[in-house]
């Protein structure tokens, strides 16, 4: 069954007489930030997966170091939804600071184990409370002071265990692979957990319907956040020049970058393979991805939306004199500073149109972490092939948030390196001409810096070339270079990654959406399928420029919803500059833009108030 | 009767001069960067560098497309203004062997530029960093620059009154290797200076003044051909001697400073400032501040440092070009992907 929220709540009836609610519900955990509860989210998250129950974690974090409130929620789905839920039904309540509030926002029934001096029982009378004295138990447990902070943490994973009935077994497993190779840090931190499972096993009385029973829909699954897989697809994709300028949420990208190189890029002789730079900025970044780019090398950078702002006049260069390169865009909330720690999808027209004069762009939009693999190695090769910079657009919520995936595929086909001439082929052709289009698809050939032949060297320039990359102010001249690149980039159309139709049967309503949206959005046609009795069709996308695929389903639909995490429709906008005009009337949106990941009930109150149902 | 021809003369390489020209040029006529221009040809020739072997890399402004003018069997990127730094970074990351020579102007540089020109420094990233410095932006019709001296004036009357950067200073604090400062018109010191910047490993840091003929040239200019011909300081006179050539020269070493260069050629500086060490970083950042009080420009070799490692050196990447390593050195194998999916279970 799909419980939505609202049916959920409905549901519920007085504590202690229903029925309980198996592997279909969500912890909050409320902490400080900066006291180290990261580990202690992780290996209850994992142990939910381990228990075979789908699962999904994310962050809720603040700006800030240390001393901030930090939630991290815990979704179990039996059903397999991964997407954030309005509510969370069991708070872990460790923040003296936001105790109230979060307890104020649990659902009647709801469940809060919490630190016994907050004396929390003032403020509900309609939901179930455990208290732990969190400080007696650590303190029995860990010798050490220096140390308690962190394995306080470890306590409240036993409690929950014990009440949501985790096999300590499983717990225990998740701890070893977290620690392998540390015993002491190990046996401390099961320590703390074992201490916090038997305080409840022996002083807590389960009386709220929350549980975790084994199921078998994770086996074989893997958990990883989108910006370690973003990086390991790069790995892949044998990036040798990474530059880039710290910026959240995009930062961890190139630390798994960095990490996976270090391991897997390093020769018998111990001299690397690849150039990690941390630049002086993000002008700086691109402008060196676009160097290593034009000397041949697979270069990329990752970044967030103040970055991009930054990286504009270098992409038209990009774009103009023809280099390739790849941008990951790991979008946060704008405008300006925004609200970095939250979630958007607001840099797509700025990314797509990317600089001044007559710039567009090839933008990437994963839709999974297994996607942000794919299409992470995917762009180096469209980069090299199209010569142009590759935008990667993902968001915080898919890059920073552990998500459960298949695993990852290793690619099928070879690194495609592109057009690119060799002293032998200039022995045979006697010359060339850079910005020729020879073949008719819009894509010369190019050679690189150190090729042994006299006729190999060309003049590189962000001014206005003929196709001989030579200097000109010629009107003819400019043309037929710009409705060149006009060519190419309608070529690309076939050759960036392809929609995925999701849902696509005889319905007159269409939904398009890309990257993150889509968690929230098939829980959400579920709902309108049993809530509304509406059978919609749902088509992902995934890269721009748009699929002719694209075209086509707004074109057999009668309406198509365009859902987004931005206040100014920009997927919408981008489709309608694309579209025929007579498509243009049919898109409508729904927007959601307050930081947070996107739920399933927005969209479906959205969609059920458009619908007037 | 057929008429002999001469056989040009060819460097050690078997290369002509002719081999080492560029397009025609574009800039103004008595432009000092044309002169530069003609002596990057010599420096290069003279060296018996391939020129398939050299990277030209440039920003915007007048300076910044003399690379056109010079080497054109070279690859060239023309970039944007100020970013020459960064682009010069990520092409030496992808290929480390070529030989790399970077013009920059003093607007390019000194202004919109700073923030990557201090970092390249920083870095010691092996290339050539030329500064034409003519105190004024010329495509833009005559701007000053920040690095026009204090108190210089304009054609149109508006005197600077802002103090100049000197960038040979910074250079040096900054952790350039290689610092100097020459005159386009002179010749024999540029052509020395150039020819040592070919054989050294780390960052060359030369900022040229080169005359702008047309918005920097008269009375009240501090970067004029007459200002520089009557106010020019020379503290060394530059001496190269290639590794490929066969020369014994006497001198008294007490009057010389000789310098091993990293490829075995000798660069030796006479000694016109009296006990002048260009391996002293403090003496030479405080000789520059104190010709700027005096009113002096002074030129040679100000540091040189041939020990300290490069940023390629840093990085410990392998000998052979990143940009070309064969996909089985790049790409992970297949048992790579499966060990982590199976750790992340």
């Amino acid at each position: 069954m799909a419980t939505s929220d609202l049916v959920q709540g409905q549901e519920q009836g007085a504590i202690g007489t229903r029925a309980r609610v198996i592997n279909d519900f969500s912890i909050n955990v409320a902490t400080v930030n900066g006291s180290g509860s990261q580990s202690a989210n992780s290996v209850l998250l994992k142990s939910i997966f381990g228990m075979g129950v789908p699962v999904s974690g994310k962050n809720l974090f603040p700006s800030n170091i240390a001393g901030l409130p930090t939630w991290y929620t815990i979704r179990a789905s039996k059903d397999g939804y991964v997407a954030r839920k309005r509510t969370a039904e069991v708070l872990v309540a460790l923040n003296p600071d936001t105790a109230k509030q979060d307890t104020l926002a649990l659902p009647p029934g709801g469940v809060a184990i919490y630190d016994e001096f907050l004396d929390l029982k003032q403020y509900r009378d309609d939901v179930i409370f455990y208290a732990v004295p969190f400080d007696k138990i650590t303190i029995a447990i860990c010798p050490e002071p220096k140390l308690r902070k962190l394995v306080r943490n470890m306590v409240y994973v036993g409690a929950v265990a014990q009440l949501l009935s985790i096999d300590l077994g499983v717990v225990e497993g998740g701890l070893r692979k977290q620690f392998a190779k540390k015993q002491k840090v190990f046996d401390l931190n099961f320590g703390a957990v074992k201490a916090g499972f038997e305080y409840a096993a022996e002083k807590l009385t389960k009386q709220d319907p929350y549980v975790i029973e084994r199921m078998d829909r994770t086996a074989g699954k893997i958990i990883i956040d989108g910006n370690a897989a973003a990086g390991m697809g790069a790995v892949f994709a044998g990036v040798t020049v990474v530059a880039w300028y710290p910026i959240t949420p995009s930062t961890s990208l190139i630390e798994a970058t960095t990490d996976l190189m270090k391991k897997f890029r390093v020769t018998p002789e111990g001299k690397a393979t690849f150039a990690v730079v941390q630049a002086e900025d993000e002008l700086a970044a691109i402008g060196m991805v676009l160097g290593a780019g034009w000397a041949g090398a697979r270069s990329m950078t990752s970044t967030s939306g103040p970055g991009i702002s930054l990286m504009a006049e270098f992409a038209g260069l990009g774009y103009y004199a023809e280099i390739p390169g790849v941008i990951f865009d790991v979008q946060r909330t704008g405008p300006s500073t925004g609200m970095p720690t939250r979630t958007a999808q607001a840099d797509l027209l700025s990314v797509a149109f990317l600089s001044h004069g007559d710039t567009k762009h090839v933008v990437l939009l994963p839709g999974s972490v297994k996607e942000c693999f794919e299409l992470g190695y995917a762009a180096f090769d469209l980069a090299e092939r199209l010569q142009t910079p590759v935008f990667v657009l993902s968001d915080l919520d898919l890059g920073m948030n552990n998500w459960m995936s298949e695993p990852f595929e290793y690619p099928a086909t070879p690194l495609d390196r592109g057009k690119v001439l060799t002293a032998e082929d200039l022995d045979r052709l006697g010359k060339f001409a850079r910005y020729r289009d020879v073949d008719g698809d819009g894509i010369g050939w190019r050679t690189l810096p150190g090729t042994q032949h006299p006729k190999a060297a060309y003049f590189t320039r962000g001014s206005g070339h003929n196709d001989a990359a030579e200097y000109t102010e010629k009107p003819d001249e400019y043309v037929a270079v710009m409705e060149r690149l006009a060519r190419k980039f309608e070529n690309a159309r076939k050759l960036v990654p392809g929609p995925v139709t999701v849902k696509d049967g005889s319905s007159k309503i269409g939904f398009l959406a890309y990257g993150s949206t889509d968690f929230a959005l098939r829980e959400s046609l579920d709902q309108i399928e049993k809530e509304l009795a509406k059978s919609v069709d749902y088509m992902r996308i995934r890269a721009y420029p748009f699929a002719r695929e694209i075209h086509d389903f707004v074109a057999s639909h009668e309406r198509v919803y365009v859902v987004e995490q931005n206040r100014d429709a920009q997927l919408a906008s981008l489709l309608k500059l694309d579209l025929p005009a007579g498509q243009v009337t049919k898109l409508r949106s729904i927007l959601h833009y307050n930081g947070l990941p996107l739920d399933a009930r927005t969209i479906t109150e959205e969609f059920a108030a458009q619908e007037g149902l | 009767m057929a008429i002999a021809t001469p056989t040009p003369k060819v460097n050690h390489i078997g290369l002509p001069v002719l081999e080492y020209r560029g397009g025609k040029t574009t800039l103004c006529a008595g432009c000092g960067h044309n002169s530069i221009s003609e002596r990057i040809i010599d420096a290069m020739w003279e060296m018996g560098v391939e020129p398939e072997r050299v990277m030209k890399m440039s920003g915007i402004g007048c300076s910044s497309k003399s690379p056109a003018y010079f080497m054109s069997r070279s690859h060239s990127f023309n970039g944007v203004h100020g970013r020459m730094p960064a682009i010069s970074t990520g092409a030496i990351l992808a290929n480390h062997t070529m030989t790399t020579i970077g013009i920059s102007g003093d607007g390019d540089t000194a202004s919109i530029g700073m923030g990557q020109f201090v970092h390249l420094l920083r870095r010691n990233l092996p290339m050539i960093y030329i500064i034409e410095n003519n105190g004024v932006y010329g495509l833009t019709k005559g701007q000053f620059s920040a690095t026009a001296d204090l108190g210089s004036r304009l054609k149109t009357g508006v005197v600077n009154d802002l103090p100049a950067i000197d960038t040979c200073a910074l250079a040096i604090q900054l952790g350039a290797t290689f610092v100097g400062r020459s005159f386009s018109g002179d010749k024999k010191q540029l052509l020395s200076m150039l020819k040592a910047a070919i054989a050294h490993k780390g960052t060359v840091m030369l900022d040229v003044i080169s005359p702008c003929v047309t918005f920097n040239d008269h009375e009240g200019s501090t970067k004029s051909y007459k200002f520089m011909q009557d106010n020019d300081e020379p503290i060394n006179e530059v001496d190269f001697v290639a590794s490929f050539d066969d020369i014994e020269v006497d001198y008294d070493s007490g009057q010389v400073y000789e310098v091993e260069m990293h490829d075995g050629s000798n660069l030796r500086l006479r000694k016109l400032l009296e006990d002048y060490d260009p391996t002293d970083k403090a003496n030479a950042v405080r000789t520059l501040m104190e010709a700027h009080d005096n009113d002096e420009i002074l030129t040679g070799v100000f540091y040189i440092d041939t020990e300290k490692p490069t940023f390629i050196d840093l990085l410990n990447v392998v000998e052979e070009p990143l940009a070309t390593l064969p996909e089985a050195l790049t790409r992970p194998p297949k048992s790579a992907l499966d060990g982590l999916m199976a750790s992340l279970q």
